[in-house]
């Protein structure tokens, strides 16, 4: 995969910051003769080798698979969640898009709910708090009938299918002037409200997810779509939406829970 | 050799043995439940699918992973599918069909009853993903569809596009999640665990490192579940993800766990080639890509044309020829061997380490939406990788460590050699053999955690007398201690050198002389360099910063370390068996580039017991494999 571009050198501005508790600033840092087939993060793990050569502490950020699918990488480069590319998170971002001599900005996801743990890496266990909160479908392991015992219209499966496909990385949540975590909480409660299966519980669950994302301190959604163009995995603002929709009927339609059935 | 392993397969017939198994286990009762104590290292498919499953049964569950969240486990990378014998294609599939193709897969190196267990589960683990709102792929009438895998004839592979791995993991992510709300499974994230605590010979718990105070704490609880994945990046360059290790499996080994069959890895054969010196990771392209892609190679030696000008008369379609019935649906191990053979032999893709996967006719056949629709995000991240379009010419494959059989040695019911240490999902060596079949990691990770474990672990519970352990025991302390100075050994040397360096000088070595092809020589010389390698690293390395916070570098430094003793065993293994089979090829034994078993000597597990110090021989045991149902034959997809 060599490609015949030349290498480049670039100058990083870094946000660099001990802990939760201390004030953090910009360092610079030059990436040297850097192969435009490398991955950005490949870039910073060059970067971080040299640090460790002057005895100095790498740039700690947040990775693993490196193929766009773990959701752990992510931060923001010249203002836009997982830098310029299009529907890719910082992992699969390569530097043949950027050119010699550019400067970037390097900072950590910006939200009250994601506070920063160490320079690039933050918190987002909020995100998993949503999900605990209700994002699952009530079965016990052994308890399923056959799984062809219940066609699901294909254009159903597939829409809920590409609703299931967010990674949990917070790009929507760093992007938006609200911090809102509308997207993510709006992408689970799509997914599964498509589904026989999971039509059950549908109103509970928009119901608690909803409180949830709230309680955590995420900005309400303005609907300026900035979530879904920085979307690594393209997420849909339409989701949102059907969130709202099924929030809605819920609070007006919900029964209250009457005693004596169920463990009778 | 000794033969101190009792593999507590049981007796009756295969069809039988599970079911009357199951009966025979004690139960817990719903009351009793309550009062045990759990633990689950890892929260992959085979870990969270435990942890739920454990925790709706009523046991207290305390589960533990290496990332922020459970979700980042990395089955949530897993592409091309999971299979099952659902028989919904009315092509011939069963039970017995994917039972008899894993043993062939594995190249007759895995025990009967257990895969035969895996089989029957499969089927129950559809049911489950579905109920759960796996979004699997479906057909215009509403029914699930299947695609074909390496390695079988029928097609049993369940998939959500290229996807699956994510799709199933959060399916046992939300179940554990509910678990935790119903307060039945406690979650503890970006926890290491760097030791295993016995007390009178029983696993009662751990010893793990907060990753972000950088506190060493205890946990204790009735018994332990390992389900902490594999070893491949003991090569540095793999498929796996960079947290991927095997330090909870090593220190347990150490703590008297033997370890299974190291040297059987598995090299994957479509991976994205290596493109340069300072490359992190290797990404996999799923081999449910064979099923409409075609391998080739140019016939002639150092042909440096663009693939596009080479002409079909003059390309050597080398699967689709040297195995004319399962074609390019060769089961990895022999889809790799012969990827290498091209390449060494002279015929890489433009003199480069890599040969074609060609959607050109796949493309002319069904129209590049059909393709799109298949693999869209598959092909996306080829070009995203690459820079190169793969509609337009053909995709560069080479092959690349992705999976390891090996492992923890366990009994049928999945329990280590330390009563009370139970070992999970790729973290145990027990169902695949030599060679994993493509859509089988998923299956035996969950079938592990949904369908074994529960039953075996409450079994073990109803039969054990467990007198109380507190977390606050002088075994506990001990165990603390030494970790403590283990980590204060690595941050005094203040040596010259970075520990992704050691690494990577690891990862050549064993790839090198540990991977694809193996020999005598090489592996001698690779067990000597690697013992200086590791002498440099306690002498040498270079970790900045302190321990108590945040610091990458010493969660690198402790994986590392472990992988250097590992190598070295891996080597050793490999050198003591003396026969190719599977992923284990010897150069020594080979028919026509096949691999040439040794049924009469080889036909058996060896595990390996730790005997206290890193510069200590380790001992062999051995499990002899007995083929009751399944004749042994050799293997053959021609």
């Amino acid at each position: 995969m060599s490609s015949d571009k030349k290498n480049i050198n670039l100058r990083l501005k870094v946000w660099r910051q001990k802990n939760s508790q201390t004030e953090g600033s910009f360092e610079i840092l030059d990436a040297k003769n850097v192969s435009p087939d490398a991955s950005f993060l490949e870039m910073l793990d060059a970067v971080n080798e040299e640090l460790i050569q002057k005895s100095k502490e790498p740039i700690v950020f947040d990775h693993d698979c490196r193929e766009g699918i773990c959701g752990s990488c992510g931060f923001m480069i010249n203002g836009e969640a997982h830098g310029p590319q299009k529907g890719t998170t910082v992992c699969q971002l390569h530097m043949r898009n950027f050119s010699d001599g550019e400067e970037l900005v390097l900072e950590p996801w910006r939200a009250t709910a994601f506070p920063v743990i160490k320079d690039l890496m933050c918190d987002r266990s909020a995100l998993d708090r949503i999900i605990r909160a209700g994002g699952y479908i009530s079965v016990n392991t052994g308890n399923a009938q056959d799984a062809n015992n219940l066609p699901i219209p294909k254009p159903d499966a597939d829409e809920a299918f590409m609703s299931a496909t967010c990674i949990g990385c917070g790009a929507c949540v760093a992007s938006c002037k609200n911090a809102s975590a509308a997207l993510f909480t709006s992408a689970k409660i799509t997914h599964l409200a498509l589904l026989p299966q999971g039509r059950v519980e549908a109103d509970q669950r928009a119901l608690d997810m909803v409180e949830q994302m709230d309680a955590e301190g995420f900005g309400a959604c303005t609907t300026t779509g900035a979530c879904s163009a920085a979307c690594p995995k393209e997420i849909s603002l339409i989701n949102i939406a059907k969130m709202n929709r099924e929030y809605l009927r819920a609070s007006v339609t919900k029964k209250e829970e009457l005693s004596g059935g169920g463990d009778g | 050799m000794s033969s101190v392993l009792d593999s507590k397969i049981p007796s009756g017939s295969i069809e039988n043995k599970w079911k009357d198994n199951k009966f025979k286990m004690k139960l817990v009762n719903p009351a009793n439940k309550r009062k045990h104590s759990v633990i689950v290292v890892g929260t992959g498919l085979a870990g969270a699918s435990a942890a739920a499953s454990l925790g709706e049964l009523g046991y207290k569950v305390k589960a533990f992973c290496i990332h922020e969240s459970p979700r980042r486990a990395h089955s949530v990378a897993a592409q091309g599918g999971i299979n099952a014998a659902k028989n919904y294609q009315n092509d011939g599939d069963s039970i017995y069909r994917l039972f008899y193709d894993t043993i062939k897969g594995g190249d007759f190196r895995a025990r009967e009853a257990n895969v035969y267990r895996l089989a029957e589960a499969s089927v129950s683990i559809i049911d489950q993903a579905v109920a759960q709102g796996v979004p699997l792929a479906r057909e215009y009438g509403g029914l699930l569809s299947n695609r074909s895998f390496g390695g079988a004839q029928v097609s049993r592979t369940f998939y959500a596009r290229g996807q699956t791995g994510q799709q199933l993991l959060y399916g046992a992510y939300q179940s554990m999640m509910r678990q935790v709300d119903l307060g039945q499974v406690e979650l503890n994230t970006r926890r290491e665990m760097l030791d295993l605590v016995v007390v009178d010979g029983k696993a009662r718990g751990i010893i793990v490192r907060n990753l972000l105070t950088g506190e060493i704490e205890s946990h204790s609880a009735d018994c332990v579940i390992l389900a902490s994945g594999g070893y491949s990046n003991v090569f540095y360059l793999s498929t796996n993800a960079m947290a991927c290790a095997v330090t909870a499996a090593w220190r347990a080994h150490k703590r008297g766990s033997y370890f299974a069959n190291p040297c059987y890895t598995q090299i994957h054969p479509t991976c994205i080639p290596v493109h340069g010196e300072n490359q992190s990771k290797l990404t996999l392209m799923s081999e449910s890509l064979r099923n409409d892609g075609r391998v080739w190679a140019s016939k002639l030696k150092g042909d440096l044309r663009r693939p596009e000008e080479i002409p079909d008369t003059e390309r050597d379609y080398y699967l689709e020829r040297i195995y004319p019935s399962f074609g390019n649906l060769a089961p990895r191990d022999v889809a790799s061997r012969q990827a290498k053979f091209r390449v060494d032999e002279g015929h890489g893709a433009q003199g480069q380490e890599a040969v074609y996967l060609d959607f050109r006719d796949s493309i002319k056949r069904l129209g590049e939406d059909k393709i799109s629709e298949r693999y869209g995000n598959l092909f996306q991240m080829y070009e995203k990788i690459t820079g190169e379009n793969p509609y337009k010419s053909p995709m560069r494959i080479y092959p690349a460590p992705h999976y390891t059989m090996g492992g923890l040695w366990v009994d049928y019911n999945l329990m280590s050699t330390i009563p009370g240490l139970f070992v999970a999902g790729e973290a145990n060596f027990s169902d695949h053999g030599a060679n994993r079949l493509g859509a089988s990691a998923l299956m035996q990770g969950l079938a592990d955690g949904y369908f074994v474990l529960p039953y075996t672990v409450g079994d073990y519970i109803a039969n054990t007398q467990l007198k109380p352990v507190k977390d606050t025991d002088d075994a506990f302390k001990a165990g603390q201690d030494g970790v403590k100075s283990e980590i204060q050994k690595m941050l005094n040397i203040k040596g010259s050198r970075s520990v992704e360096s050691i690494h990577k000088e690891l990862g050549r070595i064993m790839w090198q002389d540990c991977g694809m092809s193996r020999n005598k020589a090489g592996l001698t010389s690779a067990i000597d360099k690697i013992a200086n390698l590791r002498k440099e690293f306690w002498n040498d390395v270079r970790i900045p910063g302190v321990a108590n916070e945040v610091n990458t570098e010493i969660e690198k430094a402790g994986r590392v370390a472990d992988y250097l003793e590992l190598g070295e065993l891996m080597c050793r293994d490999a050198l003591s068996r003396e026969e190719s089979c599977g992923g284990h090829f010897r150069d020594e034994y080979q028919v026509d580039g096949e691999a040439k078993r040794d049924d009469e000597n080889f036909c058996h597990v060896a595990a390996w017991e730790w005997n206290g110090s890193a510069d200590k021989a380790q001992t062999r045991h051995v499990e002899e494999l007995k083929f009751e149902n399944i004749k042994l034959a050799t293997r053959s997809y021609k």
